[in-house]
């Protein structure tokens, strides 16, 4: 264990897990607003959005994410010249970003998507007959429902986006599991110890997230 | 009873760690005549060579096989033990890797661009070097940059964790480093324009200079600003074996085979051969 003494090694475990923090915490928001985007493109009325809304689902959900954080790096970024900044470090950081929230985004929708279908069809009809237009209907009546059913499936996504940050580091963002093969690299005799603790650090982060999401949606439940 | 099952789930976790640790046993490693154990496995055809997989030149795995120069190096190994070259079996290795590999046995020899250092001798044994390598930059034909001096404010590609990486960061600060999983992708991105330098050692970027999509795209600066020296891994206990290896590299150069694994190799670039300077081979503990 004595690879974590030296503070240089401490430094790179701390920062990579930063790192994966601030990827969470950005894509989170970022695949939560898109996937209730999303999510009111596939029940609207307008064809065209549902076919939009069913397209990303589709292309998103079903391409495995390096390959997404890589087209971002080799597509947007080399190809097309999307350009967040300058420095080459937070370029990457923004490109992981998009990458990871317009993945997630895809079962944020889909989530979402199924909680609108656990509030029954008579909320609808009747929020219809006083004469409510669909936006309307969507914010006032169905969504505000249909949220508080969705709160632990959303816990799940939000765990599985924080173990799928590490995928950042394709593209050379420096977290977790970019300092875990640095700290191999240097200490190869210690490698069970180093990938035990990043494992256990993990798991260390993401039980109380599971606790807490498991909690929050007991109490926004909405009884019938 | 609740204790009882917390205790049972961490012994089944424990046991998961502790299976995952220890991959093989650890044998003898030498026999009481004082001679290696290698010997005895070349001769059953049973060597294991740890090595790259994805740099041109060195260590390339194209279908089943490996070829290369380290892989040369690997068959001439085998024929001084006393083996079969053909009855080889490789194995990728990652620079992460090797280490382990050899303490376990999962390899008997690693060629595969292993720098000798103080860190590494503490866990392998090295004998060799076999060639000596340097940090260079790999740039387009038409790039101004005309060594590491150049540098600052440009974008420097390099393999995640490797030395040359750690180097850039340590005594380069100002140079932007993107960091991917594989040098073949810096590469790429070299290509497209996305970087302007590849660094790692020379003898690698040359690999990379020399595959045929990029033939005359590239250019390695030729101002090394490290030395390399590329030793053959195996394991510490295992004294006669490095001294017997050492005494191979010297009869290579003897009966030109080093040069001919040169020539198949690298040298197809153009490069002439190295001269292996045999008095350096004293890496092996005494």
């Amino acid at each position: 264990m004595d690879v974590f003494s030296d503070p240089a090694n401490l430094q790179l475990y701390i920062d990579g897990f930063l790192m994966i923090l601030k990827l969470t915490g950005a894509s989170t928001l970022l695949a939560l607003v898109l996937g209730l985007l999303l999510a009111a493109c596939r029940v609207s009325p307008v064809p065209v959005l549902r076919a939009f809304g069913a397209g990303w689902v589709h292309l998103f959900r079903n391409t495995p994410l390096t390959l997404v954080i890589l087209f971002c790096f080799f597509g947007l970024y080399s190809a097309v010249g999307v350009e967040f900044s300058d420095d080459l470090h937070i370029n990457n950081y923004w490109l992981a970003v998009t990458g990871l929230s317009a993945y997630t985004a895809a079962f944020v929708c889909e989530a979402i998507r199924s909680g609108i279908n656990t509030v029954p069809l008579g909320q609808a009809e009747a929020a219809r007959a006083l004469g409510l237009t669909f936006t309307q209907n969507l914010r006032l009546i169905i969504l505000p429902q249909a949220m508080r059913s969705v709160v632990a499936p959303l816990g799940s996504i939000v765990i599985a986006l924080t173990k799928n940050a590490t995928i950042a580091g394709v593209i050379g963002v420096p977290e977790a599991s970019n300092s875990m093969k640095t700290l191999i690299e240097a200490r190869g005799d210690q490698t069970i110890a180093i990938f035990a603790v990043f494992a256990l650090t993990f798991v260390a982060l993401l039980v109380p997230v599971g606790y807490g999401f498991s909690a929050l949606a007991n109490r926004l439940m909405v009884r019938r | 009873m609740r204790m009882k099952r917390l205790a049972a789930v961490a012994a089944v976790a424990l046991l998961a760690l502790g299976a995952a640790a220890c991959g093989t046993d650890t044998e003898t490693p030498s026999t009481p005549s004082g001679e290696s154990p290698l010997v005895g496995k070349a001769t059953a055809g049973s060597l294991k060579f740890g090595v790259k997989a994805d740099q041109p030149g060195l260590g390339l795995q194209a279908g089943a096989a490996y070829e290369g120069f380290d892989i040369e190096i690997a068959k001439i190994i085998a024929k001084g033990l006393g083996g079969d070259p053909a009855k080889n079996t490789y194995v990728t290795t990652v620079s992460a890797n090797r280490e382990p590999f050899i303490q376990s046995g999962q390899v008997d020899i690693v060629v595969a661009t292993y720098t000798i250092n103080d860190d590494r001798k503490k866990k392998v044994n090295f004998a060799g070097p076999y060639f000596t390598a340097g940090q260079d930059l790999l740039v387009k034909v038409d790039s101004t940059i005309a060594g590491p001096e150049g540098l600052d404010g440009k974008k420097v590609c390099s393999v995640t964790g490797s030395t040359p990486a750690k180097r850039i960061k340590e005594k380069f600060p100002k140079v932007q480093l993107q960091e991917f999983d594989a040098y073949s992708k810096c590469v790429e991105a070299l290509a497209n324009g996305t970087v302007d330098a590849v660094t790692t050692d020379d003898i690698i970027l040359a690999g990379y200079a020399s595959q045929a999509q990029y033939v005359g795209k590239f250019k390695v600066v030729g101002k090394p600003f490290s030395s390399e020296p590329y030793g053959i891994g195996l394991k510490l206990e295992d004294k006669a074996g490095c001294t017997k290896i050492n005494e191979i590299l010297k009869e290579s150069v003897t009966n030109g085979s080093y040069k001919a694994a040169w020539d198949a190799t690298l040298g197809k670039s153009g490069t002439p051969a190295p001269t292996l300077d045999v008095s350096k081979l004293t890496n092996c503990p005494a």
